[in-house]
């Protein structure tokens, strides 16, 4: 099970643009790497959604052509104070979830 | 020729950088790969900006922004920008999708680079154009492929 870590300002002001910043531990196998003369099997995080008061956000389709330990950036518009819900599946077909609450003041 | 002759020298080099600028400049529209979702449309240059340092050490971890200039709105904004390496075993690197409520068209990550390529950027926008931009990066030690 991967871990991952969101940051969020403390709280927002209402319409305000809040930057959201995701990191997973996940090591994004490429599937060319050798350990012990032995393929290490490709494995990376092909999908992830992000949700914001269980409407969708952000979405985005990674590869192997994303660092391990992937990090994303984005900006979404504060609303009111609700849970912003991540969501990402990878190539051994495990999903991945980490949820935060966005405090709107 | 007088010396001062010499400075109308770079004047020359401005029609140059115009004609780069003419569509599809950054992509080849039968590429394969593009074609998936422009659907042979053309791409226009412009509009997307790719900030990615012009020199890496090495290609296991480089940061990079993509943006759009858009006014992120229901009648105009920025549906996907498809990130391309046109040098790593897998080209498309990824897809970031927004919709009308981002504020704003941004993204950062960290990529990995397999050697010294010309990274693209096609941003696919709600009136159905595409706009694209291209960086060059020199990368000193690949990731990827380096069989370690």
């Amino acid at each position: 099970m991967a871990i991952a870590r969101i940051r969020l300002p403390e709280n927002a002001r209402r319409g305000e643009t809040v930057e959201v910043r995701l990191v997973i531990q996940h090591p994004m196998e490429t599937g060319f790497r050798r350990e012990n003369g032995e393929r290490v099997k490709r494995n990376a995080i092909h999908s992830l959604v992000c949700r914001y008061q269980g409407a969708e956000v952000f979405r985005a389709t990674l590869s192997t052509g994303i660092a391990a330990n992937p990090t994303l950036r984005f900006f979404l518009r504060a609303v009111e104070t609700g849970d912003l819900d991540f969501w990402w599946l990878d190539d051994d077909e495990i999903e991945g979830t980490v949820k935060a609450r966005l405090v709107v003041t | 020729m007088k010396r001062r002759d010499l400075f109308a020298l770079p004047l020359i080099v401005i029609p140059v950088r115009v004609f780069a600028q003419a569509p599809n400049s950054h992509i080849s529209t039968t590429d394969p790969l593009v074609f998936s979702f422009t659907k042979g449309r053309d791409v226009l240059p412009g509009k997307v900006k790719i900030e990615l340092p012009a020199l890496a050490d090495n290609g296991h971890s480089v940061a990079m922004t993509v943006r759009v200039d858009s006014p992120m709105t229901e009648a105009s904004h920025v549906r996907a920008v498809h990130m391309i390496a046109e040098k790593n075993p897998v080209r498309d690197m990824a897809v970031f999708y927004f919709g009308p409520n981002s504020p704003r068209a941004e993204v950062g990550t960290r990529i990995r680079l397999n050697g010294s390529q010309r990274i693209v950027a096609v941003a696919e926008l709600s009136d159905g154009t595409f706009w694209s931009d291209a960086v060059q990066i020199e990368v000193r030690e690949a990731a990827c492929t380096d069989g370690g």
